[in-house]
């Protein structure tokens, strides 16, 4: 028994010395706690409607007021007025936009003479939480919109609600399907750029590189682009598994395919530098694996990889709006579950290059050519 | 023709600690220059200023005649670094690692495979070219390290503590390896090494170096004449008188004597001539002579004149090695 407590003791008082594993196995059950806490089963709000009015009577003006008031109540949607139903399915089929109330041409005719007046939610549904708390919003408008006001004007007619989704139902796999490609590039990047890194530059295998006559551009480049062609590589075996895995329609078509490079290419080299800044001036092998899974916590919850950032609190939808994964997610959900071009995730696009270039830049002022 | 490597009065501060204070010294062309000292004393540091890793507070140093602050990468061209811990890539074979840095010292393609080859041959490699580093024992490893240090024909070669951690076989083998590559390359080299004696036998000049600063710089001959009492010598005697201790230290050149009339240590300034006179003053008394053992002084000796202390006594900070066990336990 006295040497089991010669274990117990040894340990112990290892453990004691070292206050970064005894903060970091604290601080990451904390950090799940919180950002688990608040990504999941949030109420979904600020989503964006396009309104399109092609009645303009007066029935037709009471449910856009319904629908500001709402909107200014619950908080659940912005209504943006367009004028025409083309431009709008343009945006909602870009993105831009989760749903389009049309109210139809006869809308306010209908209304008059009691004829089973329509009115219909077409939805962006490639987010099911997003299209259900939609849906839910608008049948209870009309439901409000329907009952009879106290000056009883109304001859008892009521509108009905057509909610039409833009897309086959995509179920949750699918759904996650994005987040997992980004998160396969995280872990090599992480592995890669981080672990291995941090571990190499401990080793004193840097001082080789250092000791030849190699620019300080170059030996930036090389680390680097390295990293990257790995998270590609992970990034790409990760699209195709996964898209047999969730069974994603027409899963090698071209085109598609050839976008979803590009988003990976992008994306790895945002990563990387992200990667690369935050590990360019840590010698310690210690902190790329305590770090490991916080900073995973925080990137790809916040992300809207697993649930709308529609839904999260403002604090967190702060981190996703800086987060490179939201971009990435973001821009791999329009081309897995719509299939949309370029122009629906050029945005994405843009962010991640100018992460790319804002890390990179200022990594490389902080990467010391000696030791 | 300028000397393989000039240092003048370079000094090197990390914050309010001074690691290398005002050392100067010149190492001259084809010989192998040691620098002795213990952890801490500031040899990693002189050589790391040297192979343009960290820049001098003040004062120069010139390789090969080209200046390390003033013209880093033109240094790098020149100098081949063997670093103590063994930084070669286990999961690549011997000619994959060599190849890596043929091209990191832009070693044109159509010489790289000869060269490979040549310097293979030099190390004994050869039949464990395609084999992964991880296969082979340390003292491969080491070898394999010589051959990517020279892989870009260097003029100078810095070795820091090439034998640590090595068997005493792998240890003469090294060094046997550094001196036939010496020899075929037309290298000046300059190691560091805390054995005294492999320091000793292989190092044609010495610089010891404690505290940061230069304590003494010659040849280990030289080095060893310099310092009082130069032998000690050890026998046991049989059917010795009483007085026989009092009778040892009256002989010609004795310093001190220690131990017993049975079992002596004589420390002398002159072996040869203190022995002599022993054996004489022994047949006199009717003493039998047992056993005799004579020992030169060693560089530990002159080590501990000019410093004042053990090798051993110096505080270690965790190697390379160590941290990398670290790693592998996962802490």
């Amino acid at each position: 028994m006295h040497r089991t407590w010669a274990i117990i003791e040894r340990e112990l008082r290892r453990f004691r010395r070292s206050p970064m594993l005894i903060v970091m196995s604290l601080v990451m059950p904390i950090v799940q706690l919180i950002v688990l806490g608040y990504a999941f089963g949030g109420q979904v709000k600020h989503l964006r409607v396009g309104l399109v009015d092609q009645d303009h009577g007066v029935p037709a003006v009471r449910l856009h007021e319904l629908s500001n008031a709402v909107a200014s109540n619950a908080q659940t949607f912005t209504p943006q007025m367009y004028n025409d139903l083309g431009t709008a399915l343009g945006d909602l089929r870009n993105g831009r936009l989760n749903g389009v109330l049309a109210i139809p041409p006869d809308f306010s005719r209908r209304m008059l003479v009691g004829s089973n007046p329509r009115v219909a939610l077409i939805e962006d549904n490639t987010d099911n939480f997003v299209s259900a708390s939609l849906a839910g919003a608008y049948s209870g408008l009309i439901t409000s919109y329907n009952q009879p006001v106290a000056s009883g004007q109304r001859t008892g007619t009521q509108t009905s609600l057509d909610v039409v989704e833009m897309y086959p139902y995509v179920p949750y796999i699918q759904y996650l399907l994005p987040g997992s490609i980004v998160m396969s590039i995280f872990m090599m990047v992480m592995i890669g750029g981080g672990i291995i890194f941090v571990d190499d530059k401990a080793r004193g295998l840097h001082e080789g590189y250092l000791v030849t006559p190699i620019t300080r551009l170059e030996l930036i480049l090389g680390f680097n682009l390295s990293g990257a062609i790995k998270a590609v590589l992970a990034g790409l075996v990760l699209m195709t598994i996964g898209s047999l895995i969730a069974g994603v329609p027409n899963p090698f078509e071209p085109l598609r395919l050839l976008r979803m490079f590009v988003v990976i290419v992008v994306t790895a080299v945002a990563l990387v530098s992200m990667m690369f800044l935050f590990m360019v001036r840590v010698n310690d092998p210690l902190i790329p694996r305590a770090t490991f899974g916080v900073l995973n916590t925080f990137l790809y919850f916040p992300s809207g990889a697993v649930y709308p950032t529609q839904a999260f609190p403002g604090w967190m939808r702060a981190i996703s709006k800086i987060d490179p994964f939201t971009y990435a997610v973001h821009a791999l959900k329009s081309l897995v579950l719509k299939n949309t071009g370029f122009g629906a995730i050029g945005l994405d696009l843009l962010f991640l290059a100018l992460f790319s270039l804002a890390s990179m830049t200022l990594a490389t002022k902080l990467f010391r050519r000696t030791l | 023709m300028p000397a393989a490597i000039d240092v003048m009065h370079i000094v090197r501060k990390f914050d309010d600690f001074t690691a290398v204070d005002d050392i100067s010294f010149t190492v001259r062309r084809g010989e192998i220059f040691g620098l002795l000292g213990p952890n801490g004393a500031g040899k990693s540091t002189l050589i790391r200023m040297l192979t343009t890793l960290i820049p001098p507070t003040s004062g120069t140093a010139e390789v090969d005649g080209i200046d390390v602050v003033r013209d880093p990468n033109g240094v790098r061209k020149v100098i081949g670094v063997i670093p103590q811990a063994l930084t070669s890539d286990l999961e690549l074979s011997v000619y994959e690692n060599l190849l890596i840095f043929a091209k990191l010292y832009g070693v044109p393609r159509e010489n790289r495979n000869k060269l490979i080859a040549g310097l293979l041959e030099s190390v004994e490699l050869t039949q464990w070219a395609s084999e992964p580093v991880k296969k082979l024992s340390g003292g491969m490893r080491r070898r394999v390290e010589i051959a990517r240090g020279l892989v870009h024909s260097p003029r100078v070669l810095f070795l820091d503590e090439p034998t640590t951690g090595l068997d005493p076989v792998s240890r003469a083998a090294v060094w046997e390896m550094v001196k036939k590559v010496k020899e075929q390359h037309e290298l000046t080299v300059l190691l560091t090494t805390h054995y005294m004696d492999e320091a000793d036998s292989w190092c044609d000049r010495i610089a010891i170096v404690d505290h940061g600063r230069l304590m003494a710089l010659d040849s280990p001959l030289r080095l060893k004449a310099s310092i009082p009492g130069t032998n000690t010598i050890e026998a046991s005697f049989g059917s010795a008188p009483a007085d026989w201790t009092e009778q040892l230290a009256s002989l010609a050149g004795v310093e001190r004597v220690t131990g017993d009339a049975h079992v002596a240590r004589i420390a002398t300034d002159n072996g040869p001539e203190t022995t002599t006179a022993m054996f004489a003053a022994a047949a006199e008394a009717g003493v039998s002579v047992l056993s005799l053992a004579v020992e030169s002084t060693t560089l530990d000796d002159v080590f501990v004149h000019y410093t004042g202390r053990q090798l051993r006594d110096a505080l270690q900070e965790p190697s390379a090695a160590d941290r990398s066990i670290m790693i592998n336990r996962g802490r």
